[in-house]
């Protein structure tokens, strides 16, 4: 990652599609292109300006020849990296290392899903695996339900610790239109709802919505021309542990401990200079994880750090502003809903749950069962 | 190394369950146990795999218990076996709530059916580490 450079590139369109519940025989790659006109209006691009495209869709298995067909495009730079809800954070780094390679100028990163409406058994087919099927996990909620069960043994984090996540969630939700979640949640709420994999309820899981995004990308020197203010990757970094949660090494300990570094390194900041975090919420104890493994607690303390309201609305660190994957949207591999909530903070465009004075926010992704963990850091103009 | 035409190493890993054996590698070139069986060794690359049968015994690492409509629930758990490498599982012979962390385990074959080839489940060995 240390040949990139910091600010090298900014974020100029993004936009959310349509979301939560879409009408019956829209497509991923629908959601995908009006998520694409909805970002090239929101930076004044034209949909033949983009030259690179980057996407990965759990219900459409060449995603880049799907969406290059659909849109008529004949990309310079096209990738389809998929690792799970972390894609589209190794995509800003891949589009990142293309356009200072000047491989591509104006670079599309997409994501679209339809999970809620054909059912997640039918978006996303369990793979058979010899080591894992037969004992009949709940993949992935299971897989998150052990490393909650051991960071519980090693730290005693509580099942109220982890309600707590889910309730900050909530509150952040209640202050976005768009958000799924209509209602207040409390942790005794959380506690009560039904289980699905000990120690997780169906609260301390995701949404399953549809849903999806874009994000248009470019050079530091075209952003500046463009509508919105810039919105700069200052820093990235990507890492990938496991597959299976039956071979990660260390349950309580995620790669984001590897990705975090590389992009607070490659940004020259620390962890007390973000302003705002986006952390995929995949289940309550990711962001609990991810807040040790990032550095904004040490290792153990995640639970008693999100303690009393700490990363809700007036908490110490605002967390999740959108309403996160738990009340907001989570369609499927929500990780480019998680950078579009990072861009708006930094533009100031978040309204009610807008951030005071957001300079730098940190978009954190996570794919498979704790496996791949990205991290992006943007800045406004301010920070280059 | 074994010809992926003869055998595969699912495939003698299954032959082992079928005599009611828990079968593991180890990378002779470190002396590090393997598991899930590879066709060679992760980290040292090395195609010196040594087929080794584990004692059964092993200690429950992580627990949880799966909530099916219709059904009774489940348990998963990750077991550290003795031996030096961890596989997913179950504990039989116990209600699935009262399985725990530390809890010490042993090996049994399940028997599979047509579909499913023979698998290794683990029932309660007494004691706790």
């Amino acid at each position: 990652m240390s040949g990139l450079k910091r600010g090298s590139i900014a974020v100029v369109g993004a936009a959310e599609s349509d979301l939560g519940q879409v009408a019956p025989h829209t497509s991923p790659l629908d959601l995908m292109a009006q998520a694409t006109r909805r970002a090239l209006d929101d930076c004044g691009l034209k949909l033949s300006d983009i030259d690179g495209i980057f996407c990965a869709v759990g219900q459409v298995r060449l995603s880049p020849l799907a969406l290059a067909e659909y849109l008529r495009l004949k990309p310079k730079y096209f990738d389809g990296t998929i690792i799970g809800g972390s894609s589209f954070m190794a995509h800003v780094s891949h589009a990142q290392a293309a356009i200072e390679m000047g491989l591509c100028e104006v670079a599309l990163i997409t994501y679209g899903s339809t999970q809620r409406s054909v059912s997640r058994a039918a978006a996303s087919r369990p793979e058979y695996n010899y080591y894992e099927t037969p004992y009949k996990p709940f993949l992935p909620a299971s897989a998150y339900a052990l490393a909650a069960s051991r960071h519980m043994h090693e730290f005693g984090t509580t099942r109220e610790q982890l309600a707590e996540v889910a309730v900050a969630a909530r509150k952040w939700a209640l202050m976005n239109p768009v958000a799924w979640e209509k209602e207040p949640l409390t942790i005794e709420q959380v506690l009560k709802a039904r289980m699905v994999s000990h120690p997780l309820t169906v609260r301390d899981c995701c949404l399953v919505t549809d849903g999806g995004g874009a994000i248009i990308l470019t050079s530091a020197a075209r952003a500046k021309t463009l509508k919105k203010k810039p919105v700069y990757v200052l820093g990235v970094g990507e890492a990938i542990g496991h597959a299976t949660i039956s071979n990660m090494p260390n349950l309580t300990l995620t790669a984001a401990a590897e990705s975090g570094p590389k992009a607070y390194n490659m940004a020259g900041i620390k962890p007390g200079d973000v302003n705002m975090l986006s952390l995929y919420d995949a289940f309550t104890i990711t962001p609990i994880l991810f807040l040790e493994d990032l550095g904004f607690c040490p290792k153990g303390e995640g639970g008693r750090f999100v303690s009393g309201g700490a990363i809700a609305p007036g908490g110490k660190l605002a967390v999740n502003t959108s309403g996160g994957g738990l009340s907001y949207n989570h369609p499927g591999m929500y990780g480019l809903l998680v950078l579009i909530e990072a861009i708006r903070q930094v533009r100031g465009e978040c309204g009610q749950r807008q951030v005071k004075g957001c300079d730098i926010a940190l978009a954190h992704g996570n794919g498979g069962v704790l496996s791949s963990q990205c991290t992006v850091l943007f800045g406004g103009p301010s920070t280059v | 190394m074994p010809s992926l035409k003869e055998q595969s190493p699912l495939g003698v890993f299954i032959e082992h369950c079928k005599k009611g054996e828990l079968a593991y590698q180890v990378c002779t070139d470190d002396n590090t146990p393997v598991f899930f069986p590879r066709a060679i060794a992760p980290k040292t690359g090395s195609a010196n795999l040594e087929w080794r049968v584990s004692k059964g015994l092993g200690t429950v690492h992580a627990t949880t218990v799966v909530f099916t409509k219709d059904k009774p629930p489940h348990n998963v758990v990750l077991i550290d076996v003795d031996e030096g490498f961890r596989l997913m599982s179950r504990v039989e012979d116990i209600d699935p709530s009262q399985v725990k962390i530390g809890m010490r385990v042993k090996v049994r074959i399940d028997p599979g059916d047509d579909k499913q080839p023979p698998y290794p489940v683990f029932v309660p060995a007494g004691g706790a580490k």
